[in-house]
């Protein structure tokens, strides 16, 4: 491809070169991806031969390269933008080609049916927010199908229900928010299920939007145009609800809990004292920090696409580190705030086998924090 | 009676800068048809020797009593055709431009309408130029002597000198010592110099001086008055003493600004890992490091030492765009003198560039890569802990490779910043400050230390980043400008001023009110305004907001500017 226009869209000029987006890559340290090499590639050459960047497929989205850029520039979208160039010529993974298709014809990556959405809620009655509310919750693909991440969604609506909120879902007219086939280089799949949802979302007249995944939080604020509808991540609601008296955690959880940022809910919008004043919340818990917390967290390899790709080294995954810098504080619980980074760092933990007992009789495991909460509520 | 008007009309060329957009003879040819003028010109630059002789000749040889130029905006060189004018007797004040560059040929590009727009903005002046009515040109007399705030290097240099000069200063410090930054440092780079060496004898210099007042403690409350007569309240602490602080007030002809600069807190920077690790300093920890000479972590001697550079540098996540100037030097002097300290330790430095632009500098940046401190390419993005050690997270941009740096011992490169007062004083003064917060000079090459505000003049760090060289040298020139008005004992004031109409005012002070300059006061024996000469800046806010329009502003009278009006929409 020729580099020109890109280069001249993305305002590549800006880059001086420094290496903090690679510098700080987690996954530059594993594999030959190097942003910053690229940009000057993309600067001082007339073509690049895109389908020579197998690499382009590792990067997680975790914007950390975005975070730290001092002009400006923004690393991971010239990532995105080539993705997209791979993805029109149709030389991408099967894994995501697949992903793509299952988006495009049921709503979801996994590309199970649409009438299935709802299997989740188990039978509880829940307001179509189609008929109107002050409150809609938007469940996301993984917390709808996803066997692991369903406790967290119904985890959610129990603590709606208890706190007395207005509140719907979409039920089977969910679609995918589009937040990773964004990133994966689909953008015009992606303006679909943006025009799709976006119209949906205003229709219900909802003042207020919550999300389960920080992928969908992150994309309708940033990505939809939702100006008049304040959108928020489950944490900030519960945070919200907790701090308002409106939700009282009397059960006791004797833990000790470490909490892992997810990257599109901290370092990409500066979520970070609301889930831990959740945690905070629970009778009983003690919370300890891992050493790298809040605006460097170490990304699960979750975001981006990567559900649907595996990159190109499965030997040295990103979750294998962090559930080892979890274990080293003490903590039992790992506790987080996101469906990706509950399942890859879940399945991290037990490949390292941290959920057997080391010589101390210690486990981990993780939990996200409305299983947290959840036990805290208790029955009713 | 007043003679008919004899107006003569000059369009410049301005080289191709209107020629090459605005038909300038069509506009001279029009003009010559405009009622009252007897003389119409165009000329490829008006501004320079011919072009004025030009229009002296006529004056004197046409016996012209208005003269319309139409060139470029009246900022530049309205002073310069006024003096010509004045040169050969005619009243500076019958003299009016049309700004046919900015306001036309510069923001157009159809030749034929630039042109019939060059008419429309020449006529309206010319309308206006037949009611001119000379005015005087006015002086006030200056209160000798100068307050300087701030007592850093850049107040203190500045200080002696307008003290120097015969004149007494008041030098206002907010801190219980002089000697601002400066004093927090170790040695001076190019040349090692010891700071104490540096600073005590000029601190003597201020402290024993006889025209220098130093107020330790203290700070500026409040500024009134205009250049040549500030009246500035200084509020003092008192240090010891439970009371409240006293406050006295300077009465003086120029004001010097050098109030320096606040360090950049890397706390902004979380990545960075400065406060969750004692051994991430600042390079300023790293001075007071340097003058006990003890370098140890945790007691032991560090032999992995890393400098990164740009900390709130640079930086647009932090919203400082610009280089802070003395970074990359500071950083040659401090790893310098660390491997002089420490000469089996490992000395690295992260960089984007190296920027040494002074005088000696860049030698210095050699000799220092010849002591062994190695620099790399590559800023780090992030420091973590892993195994009880630092580590720094960056890539070697040079190499392609990312860098896993483990040191006992990182000193973090800060930056400058705009001080977090300087809004305060910039209300106080009306002084305007650039977009990195820091004050703004009028010119940045030509009048580098002069601001907006007449007799207010900027010195040192409180105008941008700079090292001490520069500072002194601008604290220098600052001193200079402020002797201006002191030496010359009078200052230009305002000749279009505001004057009221006695028969007209209904004395409603809504003129008191709203003039910014406290010009106008009522008296309440006759019940009307007056309005002081000397403090009027020729605003014109009270003429516009008089009800019964007793304010006339002289130079912009409601029927000049109704003729303006007219010529344009008649």
């Amino acid at each position: 491809m020729k580099t020109k226009t890109m280069t001249e869209e993305l305002e590549l000029f800006g880059c001086i070169q420094c290496g903090k987006c690679t510098g700080g890559c987690p996954v530059s340290r594993k594999t030959v991806l190097n942003i910053r090499s690229m940009i000057y590639n993309m600067l001082v050459e007339p073509e690049l031969d895109v389908n020579a960047h197998e690499e382009l497929w590792d990067c997680t989205s975790c914007f950390t390269c975005v975070e730290r850029c001092p002009k400006d520039v923004q690393p991971a979208e010239l990532i995105i933008n080539l993705r997209g160039q791979l993805v029109e010529s149709g030389r991408i993974p099967e894994t995501i080609g697949t992903a793509l298709m299952g988006v495009f014809r049921q709503g979801n990556p996994s590309g199970v049916a649409r009438e299935d959405r709802t299997a989740w809620i188990n039978g509880t009655e829940i307001k179509a927010a189609q008929a109107g509310c002050e409150l809609l919750y938007f469940v996301c693909c993984t917390a709808s199908y996803d066997q692991r991440v369903q406790p967290v969604a119904r985890a959610l609506v129990r603590a709606f229900q208890a706190a007395g909120l207005d509140f719907g879902t979409l039920g089977t007219e969910e679609s995918c928010c589009g937040s990773g086939v964004r990133r994966m280089g689909e953008v015009g799949l992606f303006e679909m299920l943006a025009e799709e949802n976006g119209e949906l979302i205003r229709s219900t007249g909802a003042g207020r939007v919550v999300t389960t995944s920080p992928h969908c939080f992150n994309t309708f604020k940033k990505e939809y145009g939702l100006d008049e509808i304040d959108i928020l991540h489950y944490t900030q609601l519960v945070a919200e609800l907790i701090d308002q008296g409106k939700l009282e955690l009397t059960n006791e959880v004797n833990k000790k809990v470490t909490y892992h940022d997810p990257c599109f809910l901290g370092k990409q919008n500066q979520v970070f004292d609301e889930p831990r004043s959740i945690i905070q919340a629970i009778p009983g818990v003690e919370l300890v920090e891992m050493d790298r917390n809040r605006e460097r967290s170490l990304c699960c390899e979750g975001g981006g696409g990567r559900m649907w790709a595996e990159g190109t080294n499965l030997e040295e995954r990103l979750a294998f580190q962090r559930v080892h810098e979890a274990a080293d504080t003490g903590a039992e619980i790992l506790a987080v705030a996101c469906p990706f980074c509950l399942l890859t760092l879940e399945d991290a933990v037990k490949v390292e086998g941290l959920d057997e007992a080391d010589q101390d009789g210690r486990t981990l495991k993780v939990l996200d924090i409305m299983e947290l909460v959840d036990m805290a509520l208790g029955d009713e | 009676m007043e003679a008919q008007p004899r107006i003569g009309v000059y369009i410049c060329h301005c080289g191709i800068n209107i020629a090459a957009t605005v038909n300038v003879r069509q506009v001279a040819e029009f003009a010559a048809t405009l009622p009252g003028v007897v003389v119409a010109r165009d000329y490829l630059y008006m501004c320079s020797d011919p072009g004025q002789g030009l229009i002296q000749q006529d004056i004197e040889e046409q016996g012209l009593n208005r003269v319309v130029v139409a060139s470029c905006s009246p900022r530049m060189h309205e002073p310069t055709f006024r003096g010509a004018a004045q040169q050969v007797g005619l009243n500076p004040y019958r003299l009016e431009m049309s700004n046919i560059r900015e306001q036309c040929s510069w923001v157009h590009s159809d030749q034929e309408q630039a042109t019939e727009k060059a008419k429309a903005l020449v006529a309206s002046v010319v309308a206006k130029a037949a009611l001119l009515e000379p005015l005087e040109d006015r002086e006030a007399q200056v209160t000798p002597g100068a307050v300087v705030v701030g007592g850093g290097v850049a107040g203190m240099v500045a200080a002696l000198d307008v003290a120097d000069a015969g004149f007494p200063v008041y030098l206002v410090e907010k801190n219980d010592h002089l000697g601002g930054r400066v004093a927090e440092l170790n040695r001076t780079f190019p040349t090692l110099e010891s700071v104490p060496e540096l600073l005590e004898p000029l601190i003597e210099r201020v402290q024993s001086h006889p025209r220098i007042t130093v107020l330790l403690n203290s700070q500026v409350a409040e500024v009134d008055g205009f250049v040549g007569n500030f009246e500035v309240e200084v509020m003092s602490r008192r240090v010891n003493e439970e009371r409240e602080g006293s406050s006295s007030t300077m009465s003086v002809g120029s004001m010097i600004i050098a109030t320096g600069y606040d360090v950049f807190d890397p706390h902004r920077k979380p990545e960075l890992g400065y406060g969750q690790y004692p051994n991430v300093i600042t390079s300023l920890e790293m001075e007071q490091r340097l003058v006990e000479g003890d370098l140890t972590v945790d007691g032991r001697s560090p032999k992995r030492v890393a400098f990164i550079q740009c900390v709130g540098s640079r930086d647009a996540q932090v919203g400082n765009e610009y280089c802070s100037r003395v970074c990359c030097m500071y950083t040659a002097k401090q790893s310098r003198l660390v491997r002089e300290l420490l000469p089996d330790a490992e000395v690295t430095v992260f960089y984007i560039d190296v920027r040494t632009f002074g005088k000696g500098a860049e030698e210095f940046y050699d000799e220092t890569r010849a002591t062994g401190v190695l620099y790399r390419r590559g800023n780090i993005s992030e420091i973590i802990r892993r195994d009880g050690r630092v580590v720094l997270l960056g890539e070697d941009t040079l190499l392609g490779r990312t860098i896993d740096f483990e040191a006992d011992l990182v000193v973090l490169a800060v930056g400058m910043e705009a001080r977090s007062d300087a809004a305060a004083l910039s209300n106080m003064l009306k002084l305007p400050r650039s977009a990195d917060g820091f004050f703004l000079e009028i010119h940045p090459k030509l009048r580098p230390v002069d601001t907006a505000v007449d007799g207010v003049f900027l010195a040192g760090c409180c105008q941008g980043p700079k090292d001490i060289p520069d500072t002194v040298a601008q604290a220098k020139a600052a001193a200079s400008s402020a002797l201006i008005p002191l030496l010359r004992g009078t200052v230009p004031v305002e000749s279009a001023t505001a004057v009221v109409d006695e028969e007209w005012c209904a004395g409603c002070g809504m003129c008191v009110e709203v003039c910014p300059y406290g010009a106008p006061d009522l008296d309440l024996l006759w019940g009307v305004s007056r309005i002081n000469a000397v403090l009027c800046k020729g605003c014109g806010a009270c003429a516009v907001t008089c009800p019964s329009k007793a304010i006339r502003l002289q130079h912009f009278t409601a029927e000049q500017i109704m003729a303006q009006v007219d010529a344009l929409v008649g």
